[in-house]
């Protein structure tokens, strides 16, 4: 607000009227002191020793205040009183409405729950912007205009301090004798690497360690396909046509989230000869493949999958796989296909694992090899 | 409110001498908070960002204590039987439960939720504004260099903290950024396994991350908020505020009004105003329905997912980078995870931090700053800036190229593949775009500087030839075109003294190195042309000397504006054809 109103009042014309007159003080701001004219007499002199600047304008001259600030017209100084009153009285009315809405309106359904929360937050809005509205009105609307010049010191201590400093500080050091005594030196430095070493130790309880648990899944030779979702045990004769994707979880292990995030897996049934190497048609049954669900970028579940083109697509990343070919990345980050597992029918009929996959599922890590 | 002489003339009242008078005589304090109170500070708008920042902290923590007073960081399993009907019977965490609780069961618990996720969202957005504040104007220089320092670690923790909360809700979203979280720590070679195990408490998700999060989020950095905020500010008020160029503004005074009265009640209204956007945002922009996600399970995934605006960037650079990865001796290293999550992230923060110190080695500028500088002021400066904000936007965009795809009808690989050349080409165009721009800018200034602002009159002179009549730029343009400083060369690398001592920082690969930055960062249009520099500065644009020796003389600007002085009013149309 200040940068846009410098310009009209003249500081130069009015700054010696305001020292001679009466001055335009105001509660809080200080007088011209001697410490508020220790000011660069002509700022511009760095920049090529021009003198550019009005010496009228000088900042030293110009404190304490913009004087353009005349005693406000009491009418209008009355009106904006009252426009500011109004807007604080308003936030004190929403925020009445605010503890109304609280008590009166209800909440556990949808349609109640946005009620309250539009009504709730409504009154709180309104009563914390005609709070500000008001605030800002006050300041500029009732305070004078005022403009004030602070002289900067520069930061550095002067040399006579940073010496005294020194000494202080290797008197101190002498005393306490850390400078010619080795012994002493050396056994803290030895102490202190252990008391650093303690705390980070204690953190080891903090998981297992990792040992070959990220190599396996729980997926056993005749363990069922159940199909995610409604837990039931597939047929290969339930798939009437090649078609979509079906999420299967292990038998057992469905409402374990720990080993689902390794062992979660799709089924897609292909049509007769869509099925090519790499893809190890051993592990296939009637067509019907079997992949890991972690996608080998970093872990998401891969989940779109186009049927013209037989892609898999991770949502995450967009690693895209080629389920007719052993799941080879045709697109994306991830490095890896995803690891096929073993299919076979058990006895009942129903899909079932043939084994576990043969390497580790999912993100790449350090040990995986 | 407004004081009359009257009033000035009259004592405090009682209560004020008496309460004061109490604490005096305990703490001494009459002296050093009336200086607190008359403390001057700068007004501009762009001051405001870092305010916004703190506000929206102060009101994260008071939303986030009355969410925490109802939230349980579980991961028990169980069976919801809650108001949202939607999710009758279904399994999920007790984190996920106790978060559509808040949401339906408790008054206010959704408008409070929402101001603090909006909260949230704007504080990393103040912020990182700020932090461009700062860097174009340069107030990142001697002595706020450390203050910069905290800042750049504020934003850092402000991603984790806004990472770590935005997971706690264990939905389906936030669970799967978790997971990409796991992933990301498994590609840290040698201990990364180690490490994730550790954070998860054995293998992902069990049962342990969501109550680790959360004490991380509500006390641990948090913690570490407060106090790197308080030094921020302390450091702030101790050094005082910079200010804005302009008459009168130097780098030894500070021109503004006074913490009391004006910029306690301002700063107060601004307090109000943001809390009341965030509530008015909350109240009718639905954020982060979790509700809609539904619970995590790592089997399950929503097309579209998408983290908050501030990890964006390195979801782009995970989707845009290749597929390389090394199998060495038994060992893996997934490049295509290490690089993108670390690399660039790394490079921007570590730039970020280095940048103050490597400006001052190539300027060999020491001095203190307490003006701010103007972007075109700084070409090297602005343009590595610019460049940063593309690359920055390139991956954040990149972060949502499914959904570009989807918009624009662009097919997704196609997306990816402009991304992957937008990542070089993109900073680099961006860097010679904005200095040509900044110098362009620079020459303008010295047009007006030289010229004044062409009025549009055309006024013909006794000897038969127009002239535009000119108009001097008033006082307050004048200071601020004034304030730019012209750079200092370093001696050439090598170049000796009279007793053949090579200027020190300059010798060896090191001081070469250092001249060339130094002559990159130097490139600048002078203030007054014909100074020797100038007719090779701006490119050959029709200039003649003897042109460049009239504008150069100190008195004769207003006789010029004026166009009484004919001789070199004549050449006026001239450099005005090429702006």
């Amino acid at each position: 607000m200040s940068d846009e109103k410098q310009d009209p009042g003249l500081p130069g014309d009015d700054g010696g009227e305001l020292e001679a007159g009466k001055p335009h003080r105001v509660i809080g701001t200080p007088p011209p002191a001697a410490a508020r004219t220790l000011l660069d007499p002509d700022p511009a002199a760095g920049s090529g020793g021009r003198t550019l600047l009005d010496p009228a304008a000088r900042p030293g001259e110009r404190a304490p205040a913009r004087p353009e600030t005349p005693e406000p017209d009491p009418d209008r100084a009355r009106r904006a009183e009252r426009k500011i009153a109004f807007f604080f009285l308003l936030s004190a009315l929403a925020s009445v409405g605010f503890i109304a809405a609280y008590i009166g309106m209800p909440v556990h359904t949808m349609g109640r729950v946005f009620h309250s929360n539009l009504a709730l937050g409504s009154a709180m809005a309104v009563g914390f912007l005609s709070m500000a509205a008001g605030m800002v009105m006050w300041v500029r609307q009732l305070m004078p205009d005022v403009e004030e010049v602070e002289a900067r010191k520069p930061v550095a201590s002067a040399p006579e301090a940073r010496q005294e400093f020194e000494q202080t500080f290797m008197e101190g050091a002498q005393a306490s004798g850390f400078t010619k005594r080795p012994l002493l030196r050396r056994s803290l430095i030895v102490a202190s690497v252990p008391l650093a070493l303690a705390p980070i130790v204690l953190l080891r309880d903090m998981g297992p360690l990792p040992g070959t648990s990220l190599r396996h899944t729980v997926w056993r030779r005749g363990m069922r396909l159940l199909v995610y979702g409604s837990n039931r045990p597939i047929r290969p004769e339930d798939f009437s046509s090649p078609g979509g994707l079906i999420t299967v979880v292990p038998d057992g292990y469905q409402d374990n989230d720990t080993e689902l995030a390794k062992a979660a897996a799709i089924i897609i049934k292909l049509a007769p000869g869509q099925l090519q190497p790499p893809t190890n048609m051993s592990w296939t049954v009637q067509n019907i493949v079997c992949y890991s669900k972690i996608c080998t970028h970093v872990g998401c579940p891969v989940a779109l999958y186009e049927q013209t083109t037989h892609h898999i697509l991770c949502p995450c990343h967009q690693s895209t796989f080629d389920a007719t070919r052993g799941a080879q990345v045709t697109f994306g980050p991830a490095p890896r296909p995803l690891p096929q597992l073993p299919l076979m029918v058990d006895p009942e009929g129903y899909l079932a694992a043939a084994g576990d996959f043969n390497e580790p599922v999912g993100p790449s890590f350090w040990e995986r090899g | 409110m407004t004081a009359t002489d009257e009033e000035l003339g009259q004592p405090a009242p009682k209560a004020l001498t008496g309460v004061g008078g109490w604490l005096d005589d305990r703490f001494r304090g009459a002296k050093g908070v009336r200086s607190f109170l008359r403390k001057v500070f700068p007004d501009h708008w762009s001051f405001l960002l870092g305010e916004i920042a703190l506000y929206s902290f102060i009101i994260l923590l008071l939303t986030g204590t009355f969410l925490a007073l109802f939230f349980k960081p579980s991961m028990t399993d169980v069976i919801y039987h809650g108001s949202y009907t939607h999710l009758d019977g279904v399994r999920m965490s007790e984190a996920y439960a106790s978060t559509l609780n808040i949401s339906f069961d408790v008054r206010g618990g959704l408008l409070m939720r929402q101001i603090h996720h909006w909260a949230a969202d704007l504080f990393m957005a103040a912020m990182l504004i700020h932090m461009l504040r700062i860097f174009f104007t340069g107030a990142y220089r001697k002595p706020r260099d450390v203050n910069w320092l905290i800042g750049v670690v504020l934003i850092t923790l402000g991603m984790l903290e806004g990472l770590f909360g935005y997971s706690l809700p264990d939905d389906l979203l936030s669970g799967t950024g978790i997971r990409i979280l796991e992933g990301v720590i498994l590609s840290i070679p040698v201990v990364g396994t180690y490490l994730s195990f550790f954070l998860f408490g054995g293998q992902f998700p069990g049962t342990d991350i969501i109550p680790r999060l959360y004490i991380i989020h509500v006390l641990l950095i948090p913690g570490l908020f407060l106090a790197l905020i308080a030094a921020h500010l302390f450091i702030m008020f101790h050094q005082k505020h910079t200010q804005m160029p302009g008459k009168g503004h130097t780098d030894s005074n500070v021109v503004g009004q006074p913490m009391y009265p004006y910029f306690m009640v301002k700063t107060g209204a601004f307090f109000f105003f943001v809390f009341g956007v965030l509530a008015l945002l909350s109240t009718v922009a639905q954020v982060n329905p979790i509700w809609l996600y539904g619970p995590y399970n790592p089997v399950s995934i929503s097309a579209g997912s998408q983290p908050d605006f501030y990890m964006g960037f390195l979801e782009g650079t995970l989707r845009s980078f290749p597929s390389w990865t090394w199998d060495l001796a038994g060992h893996t290293v997934a490049w295509n995870v290490l690089i993108p999550a670390l690399i660039p992230l790394g490079l921007l923060f570590t730039g970020m931090a280095l940048w103050p110190f490597i400006e001052r080695w190539a300027t060999g500028d020491y001095s203190e700053h307490n003006v701010l500088d103007r972007p075109r002021n700084a070409p090297t400066r602005t343009a590595i800036g610019v460049a940063a904000i593309t690359f920055y936007s390139i991956e954040l965009m990149e972060g949502a190229n499914d959904l570009i795809a989807d918009h624009l009808d662009i097919p997704l690989y196609t997306v990816t593949w402009i991304a992957r050349f937008a990542w070089f080409l993109g900073p680099a165009i961006a860097y010679f775009a904005t200095k040509r721009i900044c110098l362009g800018l620079q020459r303008k200034d010295r047009e007006l500087l030289e010229h004044g602002l062409e009025t549009g009159i055309i006024r013909q002179m006794p000897s038969g030839e127009f002239i535009e009549v000119e108009r001097p730029v008033s006082e307050q343009t004048r200071a601020v075109l004034l304030s730019k400083k012209e750079p200092q060369l370093l001696p050439i690398a090598g170049a000796k003294d009279e007793n053949g001592v090579p200027a020190p920082g300059t010798r060896g690969m090191a001081g070469r190195l250092r001249v060339t930055a130094n002559r990159v960062i130097s490139e600048s249009i002078p203030l007054t042309s014909g100074n020797g520099h100038g007719g090779n500065g701006h490119g050959g644009n029709g200039h003649g000397p003897a042109e460049h020796a009239a504008v150069g003389a100190p008195a004769h600007s207003p006789e010029v504006q004026e166009g009484e002085d004919s001789g070199p009013a004549l050449d006026e149309p001239v450099p005005g054809a090429d702006s």
